[in-house]
């Protein structure tokens, strides 16, 4: 029989676990019973498959970027379309997975942590549709360079409560959300964006983004009649990646790619790869690796794309790293802006920088693949919200 | 099992324990070893000391602070070890360590037991290693000797506080209220209901800790348990004076002197 993971103590292989304040062991068990009930509730399962179709507008396209291939001179790039999504990315399959967990445990508050806004303002939407009280911890390095995001969480009726201590961006809003929900446990549900935490979120992020493997699944077979060479996805906590791969792991002929960000380059300190250079650790609930200096303190990461910059990754995706079944790789902001622009311009598709930083990687990629081979980027959020960014980089001209 | 003994003869006597927290390293390290003294010296019978973390998610924002302040000044395990092995040479106050598990498992749990046990380090309290996750420190500190000190909250089940305090050394962290550390004006009324769940399982010593800040709350804490643990209170006083070591000193020790004499009284 194959194993499935995590195991009862929520570990993939070494990976894992539940490393937090004894205040919170109780509330994590009592999710985890909360969840299997919910996997197995055939109301919650149709309450899902209907906020899926009629809110968020699933399934999204699985779409074959023609000029782009044609473009890069290889393999056929098909782009899975979450920037399509309501909201603009694949972060609300999971809010509103957990959101109506919230409901299903008759918790009174929602809480979540945002970096760059995105995933703040999937829970603050999903919080908005079941009427619940939302505070969403955001840095306040953060919360200066993404004025449009806070301002359409504050629409949306969540309080926006700026992190001034520590980095004061993703890594310190994490810890202060974990600070609320120690504080609050009783009444108040946690929302985390990404693969990453203690058990069993990393289970419950994955299963809830599942529905991007699983339906790339299907439409890749109905168009092409098998299953795709490649899969391509970036990786900050390691959400889109994960929900794209996880259909796929036991596909062995299917090979998998998770790109981080390289930032200004991995020999300089500003990058985010933390698969690619970090070490093994504990951070926020996990044992994964993570961007640690030489006494096992954390280190800020960086990277243009805000979703990316964080010190630690997905302890699944640790696990799919240490047993070689998905291959990570990195790619530079550069590389990343370029690949953000030639996408604009072939197929008229503005992708989020994180997007742009998986196919930032098809130039590598592609050139290696035949014609007749296929590959499935995951374009996990559109580009809107980062134009200033890029306007700061590129300049209008 | 120095930290146990001391507490267990301490209620023989019909006496209170007092555990007074603070950041190694904050302001540095050589005020943390002053700092020491004079803490033992006002009467306190345990002294924990934290390690700072660059994410100390169960600490409030004075403890936050103090960590960071502790690490811009570079401070390290090795540097922290070699301070309480000079401590050593004057006080045989009981030492535990507070840590985040990070730092001790980059460092090498094993090096850093041993490395512990080597200077005169006599217990442990790692806030983010519960129970389930702690089994490979427990076997290198059972077998150092250092008493591994676990935590026990208001949301604690019956089933949790029986596991917990079958392998509990030392004594029981009772934390006084659900969330983080830091000065409290009020103490939950959680406390009472919680250490009366945990007396029918376990005669080992109970300290709480959380929010305590001042030697009102000191006496009204001291009436449930063995001994109380204060730090945010502390922490703010070195706050406030790190700039000036005598007046620092001496507010930490009169402060100090407050807390056991109120739980003196009581008696």
């Amino acid at each position: 029989m194959r194993k499935i993971l995590p195991d009862q103590r929520g570990y993939f292989a070494e990976f894992g676990g539940k490393y937090v304040p004894e205040t919170l062991m109780p509330a994590l068990s009592e999710l985890e019973t909360a969840y299997w009930e919910a996997r197995e509730d055939e109301d919650f399962q149709r309450d899902l498959q209907y906020y899926f179709e009629n809110y968020i507008g699933r399934p999204s396209p699985l779409y074959y970027a023609k000029r782009f291939t044609e473009e890069l001179g290889g393999a056929k790039i098909y782009l899975k379309r979450e920037d399509l999504n309501h909201t603009g990315a694949h972060k609300i399959n999971n809010t509103i997975g957990q959101v109506l967990l919230a409901r299903k445990m008759e918790k009174k508050r929602i809480i979540a942590e945002t970096g760059a806004g995105q995933h703040g303002v999937a829970v603050a939407t999903v919080a908005a549709l079941f009427g619940f009280s939302c505070a969403v911890y955001m840095g306040e390095v953060d919360i200066k360079r993404q004025a449009l995001n806070v301002f359409r969480m504050k629409l949306l009726g969540a309080e926006v409560i700026p992190v001034r201590l520590g980095s004061k961006t993703l890594k310190d809003a994490v810890n202060e959300t974990i600070r609320d929900w120690v504080t609050n446990v009783r009444t108040t549900y946690y929302i985390i964006g990404s693969v990453v935490g203690p058990h069993p979120y990393p289970m419950m992020v994955r299963d809830f983004q599942s529905i991007i493997g699983k339906e790339t699944k299907e439409q890749i077979i109905a168009i092409e009649g098998r299953l795709p060479d490649y899969l391509v996805a970036c990786v900050g906590g390691g959400s889109n990646a994960m929900g794209l791969f996880y259909e796929f792991k036991d596909d062995q002929e299917v090979k998998m790619f998770g790109v981080e960000a390289a930032g200004q380059g991995l020999i300089t300190q500003e990058h985010a790869a933390t698969l690619g250079v970090g070490d093994i650790g504990i951070l926020h609930g996990a044992k994964s690796y993570l961007l640690q200096d030489e006494n096992g303190q954390i280190k800020e990461a960086y990277s243009i794309s805000a979703g990316l910059d964080y010190p630690g990754v997905g302890p699944e995706h640790a696990y799919l790293k240490k047993t070689g079944r998905a291959t990570y790789v990195s790619v530079t902001d550069n590389e990343a802006l370029k690949a953000f622009q030639l996408l604009s311009r072939t197929e008229g598709i503005i992708p989020a920088l994180e997007s742009a930083h998986a196919l930032a990687y098809l130039p590598k990629l592609i050139p290696k693949t035949k014609k007749e081979e296929v590959v499935v980027v995951c374009l996990s959020g559109r580009g809107d919200k980062d134009t200033e960014v890029v306007i700061d980089k590129l300049g209008v001209e | 099992m120095r930290i146990e003994k001391v507490l267990r003869s301490l209620r023989e006597e019909g006496k209170k324990s007092l555990i007074i927290y603070i950041t190694a390293g904050d302001p540095d390290l050589k005020v943390t070893e002053e700092l020491v003294y004079s803490i033992a010296e006002a009467g306190a019978d345990v002294v924990e000391l934290g390690i700072p973390f660059s994410d100390p998610l169960a600490d409030g924002p004075t403890i936050q602070q103090a960590s960071q302040r502790a690490l811009n000044g570079k401070v390290t395990i090795p540097k922290i070890l070699s301070t309480i092995e000079k401590i050593r040479k004057k006080s045989s106050v009981p030492i535990a360590l507070m840590t985040y598990y990070n730092p001790i498992f980059y460092y090498g749990l094993d090096r850093f037991v041993a490395g512990s046990k080597a200077v005169g380090v006599d217990g442990l309290i790692v806030p983010d290693l519960p129970l389930e996750e702690s089994k490979e420190l427990r076997g290198l500190t059972e077998r150092f000797g250092i008493e591994l000190i676990p935590f026990i909250t208001p949301t604690s089940t019956p089933e949790r506080i029986d596991a917990i305090t079958k392998v509990a050394r030392g004594f029981i962290y009772c934390v006084s209220v659900t969330g983080v550390t830091g000065i409290r004006e009020n103490l939950s009324l959680d406390v009472a209901e919680m250490i009366r769940k945990i007396h029918p399982y376990t005669d080992i010593p109970l300290a709480i800790g959380f929010g305590i800040s001042n030697a009102k709350q000191a006496k009204e804490m001291i009436k449930y348990t063995d001994a109380i643990i204060v730090g945010s209170a502390v922490v703010k006083i070195i706050e406030n004076y790190q700039n000036d070591l005598s007046a620092l000193l001496g507010q930490v020790r009169s402060f100090v002197k407050s807390l056991k004499e109120a739980i003196t009284e009581e008696i």
